[in-house]
């Protein structure tokens, strides 16, 4: 069972998912590339935000995959690291703000 | 990695450029896993490479170095007694004055530690080549007092200083060249700065060659030009020139790495799924011959570095005929996927 969700040979047949909706497909990598091209943001930036985004989203290929892209881009490791906690305190400040609901909620049903 | 030997000082069998070679053509090549470079380049009708036409002169002058970085293809340390006499050195000027090359490229080793280094550089300069080109790794520079002056002799020969910098941080750096070289190396681009170097108008040419710090590609030339500039002059107020992004490649102290971080595998399948047939034109084989420190004659530095000599009547630089050498085949194998990878690489950086 070890290797049945995720195996990291299966990041190189990311581009098979077009040969099943082959139009739906095309214009996803299209757009996937156009969005790390240079543009307003440098593709540098773009990449630290594409790995603080693969941690809050848990995707292990997008980890191995922009880990790799950033050491090419010559990104730091302590970067890296900075943007990864810039996800995590996004994600938990997520959950956090929730508590504001969960007071409204206990005060309205409290006496 | 902090490496302390050379291979050949560590009697690694990888010393042996036979055991590379067969390394390099088994394995997943073997198995048909991966395409070998002869496969790949024959489906574009481009096999067997051959040389266009001789434009530089690439001489190794001995693979001594002060350094032992982790990724060298030389297999260079303080260990390597291989040097240049200057006999051979006396042959490589006969060959200057008489060819067409315009490009002089001096490397090692750390060149500078040839004790003629600087008759030849004196030597070679009156014949007025058009680029002379010396690879100095910077820390030799503020390596031992006989050295100091080097910045200076570089600027009254005009020479062209091409220097080795995988980052501009002192971890990443320090990592792939040894504890201390970021600081030292640091040290020579503001003696080199100082004497002119690097500033515009000077009209005296430094560039750094990155090289990455382990089992990945270069990224984009341009931007790792830019983000050097900016780092280096904003931590250190240093400025180059340009900034020439080049692969490892699988040989040497590199394929030690490789094999030993367990990276080999997938580093080979990066560099040929990466394979560009547009590199294919410009690498440096097609106008580089290179000169060992014996006189004997290569494609180009990795090929000296795996044993293989010019497929050519003529082997040695005593022997030099640029006619024949120009009509020769070269001898490739799957190291070569690192000169033809994304962008391309060679001792000039990025080829397409
Ligand atoms: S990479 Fe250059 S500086 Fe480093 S050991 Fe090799 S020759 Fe010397
Ligand atoms: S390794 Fe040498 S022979 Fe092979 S492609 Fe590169 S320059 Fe040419």
């Amino acid at each position: 069972m070890a290797n049945d969700y995720y195996n990291s040979s299966d990041l190189k047949k990311f581009g098979e998912i077009t040969e099943w909706s082959e139009e739906l497909g095309k214009k996803f990598f299209d757009y996937y590339g156009k969005v790390f091209e240079e543009g307003a943001l440098s593709a540098r930036e773009k990449s630290l935000i594409a790995l603080a985004v693969s941690h809050v989203v848990h995707c292990p290929y997008c980890i191995d995959a922009y880990t790799k892209d950033g050491l090419q881009r010559g990104i730091t490791k302590e970067e890296m690291m900075e943007a990864v906690h810039v996800g995590a305190a996004i994600q938990s400040g997520a959950t956090l703000v929730h508590g504001v609901q969960m007071m409204n909620k206990h005060k309205k049903l409290s006496m | 990695m902090a490496i302390k030997k050379s291979l050949s000082a560590r009697k690694n069998e990888l010393s042996n450029p036979e055991n590379q070679l067969h390394f390099l053509s088994n394995g997943i090549f073997r198995e048909g896993k991966l395409a070998s470079f002869e496969q790949k380049v024959k489906a574009d009708n481009d096999f067997p490479l051959r040389p266009k036409k001789l434009e530089i002169l690439q001489i190794n002058v001995g693979y001594m170095c002060n350094q032992v970085c982790a990724h060298c293809h030389v297999d260079a340390g303080p260990d390597r007694k291989e040097i240049m006499t200057r006999e051979t050195m006396q042959q490589c000027l006969d060959i200057i004055k008489s060819t067409s090359t315009h490009t002089l490229d001096l490397t090692g080793g750390a060149p500078e530690m040839n004790p003629n280094f600087r008759w030849l550089v004196e030597e070679a300069s009156k014949i007025g080549v058009k680029d002379f080109i010396v690879r100095s790794n910077l820390t030799i520079i503020r390596s031992n007092p006989k050295y100091y002056d080097l910045p200076e002799f570089f600027k009254k020969h005009n020479i062209h200083v091409v220097s080795s910098m995988p980052h501009y941080t002192k971890d990443m750096t320090d990592r792939q060249r040894g504890s201390g070289v970021f600081n030292l190396s640091i040290k020579a681009l503001e003696e080199l700065n100082a004497v002119g170097y690097g500033k515009e108008g000077s009209g005296l040419q430094l560039d750094l060659v990155y090289n990455p710090g382990g089992a990945f590609l270069p990224g984009n030339q341009e931007s790792l030009e830019k983000d050097f500039k900016n780092a280096l002059k904003k931590d250190f107020n240093i400025e180059f020139n340009h900034l020439f992004a080049i692969t490892n490649l699988p040989i040497s102290r590199f394929l030690e790495y490789l094999i030993v971080s367990e990276n080999y595998e997938d580093y080979m399948t990066t560099l040929v799924e990466a394979f560009n047939p547009a590199a294919v034109a410009n690498v440096m084989c097609t106008n580089t011959v290179s000169v060992g420190w014996d006189g004997y004659l290569y494609d180009c530095d990795f090929n000296q570095m795996l044993g293989l000599k010019v497929a050519s009547k003529v082997q040695h630089i005593k022997d030099y005929n640029e006619k024949l050498l120009t009509n020769r085949n070269i001898i490739t194998s799957q190291h070569c996927f690192g000169c033809t990878a994304g962008a391309g690489s060679s001792c000039q950086g990025s080829v397409a």
